[in-house]
């Protein structure tokens, strides 16, 4: 045994710290050369593909649905309507945020019974051999529907001309306040020298992860368990919602989430889809697999936003914001998905921006139309909010005759005030708004933009330059459990970390954590490896398996880091404080008197003493020479529930170039300083801000969900739906500061939603500002080349 | 996402090619490059009983001098269009065009018959031959027949190939040193021009057709006659959008394609050197 401890030790490499080092993603490799394997990728013998015939309407009832000649075309196993499996139903699909006592929920089943409610909504479902006999089958099955008028708008929706789920008695589902004093806000309003009501649609989104839904259920032969690969965010809550459910004993049931290709919110969900291959894999005893095509991605997959929104602001002679009142529409969709009505919450503490306002009100009503579900998509209420506020800052600006960056900067919350206690009830965690402001000022040459505005009109060019300035901040690291608790969200916001020193002193790290492009396997490691003084090529991080990892409740939020991540770190801590006591019992010390640097554990004073973190990994193993009653090996485990949520800022600026001819704008320059407080790997913040920074500039300039009036979706292809790729955007120029959370640790915050949350509100900034000589103070989402000429032909008009 | 059953045939040769659309007739479809093609057999728009390949048919891809025009093989990819120093020298610009078409990738498979035998007027390779004149070159069972490219694109995805008929051949005027431009008008870089404009001027040679301004690419004939009657640039692009009949979808309005039109001309015609 003392040769196998003599090689690991003479394996110790001189330890140098890799936390704030730019580390490339060690899970990259895997998925760049096919070795990561997603859920299509899953091979298992005997598996059945499922095929779903689904509504081509909005609002039908059906009357009837033959499914004989589907049937018995080949390679079909079987073919079921929603009246066939009503019997396999424990429960309802899950909604886990019933915000209010009486919010409205309609049941809702994996296969609509009676009426379908969406374009996309799944009738039928036909189980076959492969992919193309289940497709041919789909279109075989004739479904007989009366179509039915359809509701697509939300205040059509709010007038209950038609109600959707007559058992409701009315579209609203329901109305939430936040209204912590109404009489001052009124005073407010009454005694301001300015103020300004603004109204904002936040058009619906389609998530596109680059990998769509898939699902592989597989029955074990022998004691009713299930394995579920699904491409989901949340394994852990799957499981739980998939059992109660379907009706299995939830220790029958491991939920392993593959490499999964982005979700952006939409994997954070339980579908219908994985409900339903659960079941039939029950029901027909086979393995049950599906894969979503792109155009079911686009109408059966969670949309996000879908916001109609009244900002109010009030400002004294001088702009200083003296208070805010918001009412807004949100778009439930046909149904309640997993966290569809809280949404709008998650954005409501927000809409008071980064600034010092004294008085606040909210209300969100939210009604159910004949289109897709919502739920969470990058920032989840977040990125609405923001815009609001950073769009109604600029109109308040332009009232005045303010600069716009002089308008934040007389508002900011000044960096002393911190923690804030503002006036939405939120304790804000940190903050030093000014800095990232004028950085980002800096590096976009605001001054000589300005500059070249003027110059721009003079010449009579029909170019023109636009400057558009977001100072944004956003709630993360979700979430405290009491927090959610206080607004009825059904589960808890801990997560949970195991540290494992194995024998040979290399690292398991298991998280409940359960990432999707995160890069969580190289941060996680950077995290232990320089507690531990040891290689992160020595840890190993484990995830995404609920056999593997019980306990956890996953990757949204962006939490995985402060929440998660502060899991780890208190895991380590126990695993560091029980090797000491090994190695202060082991080097006859008091365990005060031994100090931990550098992967050695030493005498204070006599250096000579000493043993490295592996003499006692191994020494905890073999369990010769451990404290009376100490229990062998080296392991620990944290749950971590934070005491506050996070707060990251910064300021965005877009740059952009409007042809008065075209109607075109292009965007020339984009700045983000972004402040996510302290940085574990810099070039995996850095990808999270560029990506977060393009889906945002995407709601700004190119996508955007398109119905007719009857509810038909016009979006339902990558050609229609214009998700912009890297041509169509500039380089970022990127930049932070560093202002740490005092509520975890290691200071972190969160940076996978800012850059989405910062960019839209910056880039209509831009095109409002190039536009306001010819009279335009909005424009609605994307601004498409034809509105933006629409807009500039009306005033020439 | 999964097309309906079919089967599959390769050719090494055209006239195999036109044996086996002589033997599945209006079954049939020609697959090239499938940059058209497999985007509607997967939405399941177009469900041929069976595909002919001709992907690897070697004697159809080139780019010859034929004295007063160039002869295109049908199967040139996009990429060898855009890249071949003979065509800029000659024919200046088709490789301005070819240039648009999709990304890399897609230029790497496309092929200039298969674009312009696919007959969809917001492609750009079709532009590009009703502005150039170009002549097409069409075998069938009895031999050849040349189709100009005015009567070649006759409706929406509809061209004057008979069933049994494969593209061979783009024969184009030369126009060399012509000036040239391609002004493409879209979203992203990568999609189908919400309009587009193509021109080019050899002294008092001028062309100008537009795409995506109607059922077919359209010649600017109006522009034309106004040029020719001693108009500008500007003045005449003014009837960029006489007579043209353009649809309306998500990205555009019929009035704005019209207004764009206007625009795209005037800046099309003075990138090609007309004052």
């Amino acid at each position: 045994m003392t040769d196998i401890l003599d090689s690991v030790l003479a394996d110790d490499a001189p330890f140098h710290g890799t936390v704030g080092q730019p580390l490339k993603r060690k899970e990259d490799p895997k998925l760049l050369t096919g070795e990561g394997k997603f859920t299509d990728d899953i091979v298992v013998a005997g598996s059945v593909q499922m095929g779903f015939v689904r509504s081509p309407y909005a609002h039908a009832r059906i009357r009837s649905i033959d499914t004989s000649d589907a049937a018995k075309a080949p390679g079909v196993v079987a073919v079921f309507t929603g009246a066939d499996l009503v019997g396999e139903w424990a429960g309802a699909m899950p909604c886990a945020w019933p915000v209010t006592a009486d919010m409205k929920n309609p049941a809702h089943y994996p296969l609509a019974v009676g009426t379908a409610t969406y374009c996309g909504d799944a009738v039928a479902v036909v189980v076959a051999e492969t992919k193309a006999q289940a497709a041919d089958a789909v279109a075989m099955v004739v479904v007989d529907y009366e179509e039915l008028s359809a509701v697509v708008g939300v205040k059509d929706a709010l007038s209950d001309r038609v109600v959707i789920h007559p058992e409701l008695g009315t579209n609203q589902s329901y109305v939430w306040d936040l209204k912590p004093d109404e009489d001052k806000v009124n005073a407010a309003f009454a005694s301001a020298a300015h103020t300004v009501k603004c109204e904002y649609v936040q058009q619906r989104l389609i998530p596109a992860a680059m990998e769509p839904r898939g699902v592989l259920v597989v029955p074990q032969p022998f004691g009713g368990e299930f394995v579920v690969y699904s491409s989901t965010q949340i394994p852990h809550i799957l499981k739980v919602m998939l059992g109660l459910t379907v009706g299995i004993p939830e220790q029958k049931l491991r939920v392993i989430a593959p490499a999964v290709g982005g979700g952006f919110g939409s994997k954070l969900n339980v579908y219908a889809e994985e409900v339903l291959a659960l079941a039939l894999a029950r029901k027909l005893r086979r393995p049950v697999r599906w894969t979503e095509t792109r155009t079911e991605n686009t109408q059966a997959t969670i949309h996000g936003r879908g916001q109609e929104q009244v900002i109010e602001l009030a400002a004294d002679a001088e702009g200083k914001i003296t208070a805010v009142r918001v009412q807004i529409l949100a778009d439930m969709g046909a149904y309640l998905q997993l966290v569809t009505p809280g949404v709008p919450l998650l954005g409501s503490f927000l809409y008071t921006g980064v600034y010092a306002v004294p008085a606040f009100s909210f209300r969100c009503t939210a009604v159910f139309t004949n289109l897709t579900p919502t739920d969470a998509y990058r920032g989840a209420g977040r990125p609405e909010a923001s815009y609001a506020i950073e769009r109604a800052v600029d109109t308040l600006a332009a009232q005045i005759g303010l600069d716009p960056a002089e308008i934040r900067r007389r508002n900011f919350i000044p960096a002393d005030a911190f923690p804030y206690p503002s006036a939405s009830g939120l304790v804000f965690d940190s903050g030093n708004y000014e800095p990232a402001l004028a950085k980002a000022l800096a590096h976009a040459d605001y001054d000589g933009l300005r500059a070249k505005q003027v110059a721009e009109k003079a010449s009579k060019s029909t170019i023109r330059t636009g400057v558009g300035i977001s100072s944004y901040f956003e709630i993360c690291g979700l979430a405290p459990s009491r927090a959610l608790a206080s607004l009825n969200y059904s589960a808890g916001g801990w997560e949970a970390a195991t540290v494992r020193v194995l024998p040979t002193c290399k690292v398991q790290v298991i998280s409940g954590a359960t990432p999707h492009g995160q890069g969580h396997e190289t941060t996680w490691s950077q995290i232990v490896a320089d507690k531990l003084g040891i290689s992160p090529d020595d840890i190993e991080v484990l995830h995404s398996d609920t056999a593997i990892s019980p306990l956890g409740l996953d990757t949204y939020g962006s939490r995985s880091l402060a929440v998660g991540g502060t899991a780890i770190w208190i895991a380590t801590d126990k695993v560091i404080a029980k090797a000491k006591a090994i190695a202060a019992h082991q080097l006859e010390a008091a365990d005060d008197d031994v100090e931990f640097a550098a992967g050695v554990f030493s005498v204070k004073g006599s250096p000579d003493r000493a043993l490295p973190l592996a003499a006692i990994a191994f020494g905890a193993f073999t369990a010769h020479n451990l404290p009376d009653g100490m229990e062998p090996n080296l392991e620990a485990h944290c749950t971590w529930d934070p005491p506050n949520f996070t707060f990251p800022f910064g300021t965005h600026i877009a740059i952009v170039e409007i042809d008065t001819e075209t109607g075109r704008t292009t965007l020339k320059k984009y700045v983000c300083v972004d402040d996510c407080g302290n940085q574990i790997n810099p070039l995996i913040v850095q990808g999270q801000i560029h990506g977060g920074v393009i889906q945002g500039i995407a709601q700004a300039l190119f996508e955007g969900v398109e119905y007719d009036d009857k509810g038909n979706l016009l979006t339902s292809t990558l050609a229609d739906y214009l998700v912009p790729s890297a041509a169509d955007v500039p380089s970022l120029i990127t930049d932070h500061t560093v202002t740490p959370s005092p509520v975890n640790p290691m200071g972190v915050k969160g940076a996978g939603e800012a850059g989405t949350i910062g960019s839209a509100p910056a880039v209509m900034n831009a095109i409002v500002d190039a536009l306001r000589d010819f009279g335009v103070n909005d424009l609605l989402m994307p601004a498409t080349p034809q509105r933006v000429w629409q807009a500039i032909s009306h005033s020439a008009n | 996402m999964i097309p309906a059953k079919f089967d599959y045939v390769r050719v090494d040769s055209a006239d195999a090619a036109i044996a086996a659309l002589v033997e599945h007739g209006d079954d049939a479809k020609i697959l090239a490059g499938g940059h058209s093609l497999v985007p509607l057999l997967k939405l399941r728009l177009a469900s041929p009983a069976m595909l002919i390949d001709v992907g690897r048919v070697k004697d159809l891809s080139y780019s010859r001098d034929a004295g007063d025009h160039m002869s295109i093989g049908a199967l040139t990819r996009h990429r060898d269009v855009e890249t071949s120093a003979l065509l800029a020298e000659h024919v200046p610009l088709l490789g301005k065009v070819a240039h648009h078409v999709g990304d890399n990738q897609v230029r790497h498979r496309g092929t200039i018959g298969g674009s312009i035998a696919h007959g969809d007027p917001a492609s750009d390779l079709p532009t590009a031959a009703v502005a150039l004149g170009a002549t097409l070159v069409a075998r069938g069972p009895k031999g050849e027949r040349t189709i100009s490219a005015a009567d070649f694109f006759q409706g929406f995805l509809t061209t004057a190939l008979a069933e049994d008929e494969l593209l061979t051949e783009i024969r184009v005027p030369k126009t060399t040193g012509a000036g040239a431009n391609y002004q493409k008008f879209n979203r992203r870089a990568q999609d189908w021009a919400i309009v587009g404009v193509a021109a080019f001027k050899q002294d008092g040679n001028i062309g100008v057709a537009l795409t995506n301004m109607g059922s077919t690419p359209v010649r600017a004939t109006a522009v034309e006659a106004a040029l020719k009657g001693g108009a500008t640039a500007a003045q005449a692009a003014e009837h960029a959008a006489d007579g043209t009949e353009p649809s309306a979808d998500l990205n555009a309005s019929v009035e704005y394609r019209k207004h764009l039109a206007r625009v795209l001309t005037r800046r099309a015609l003075e990138a090609a050197g007309v004052a």
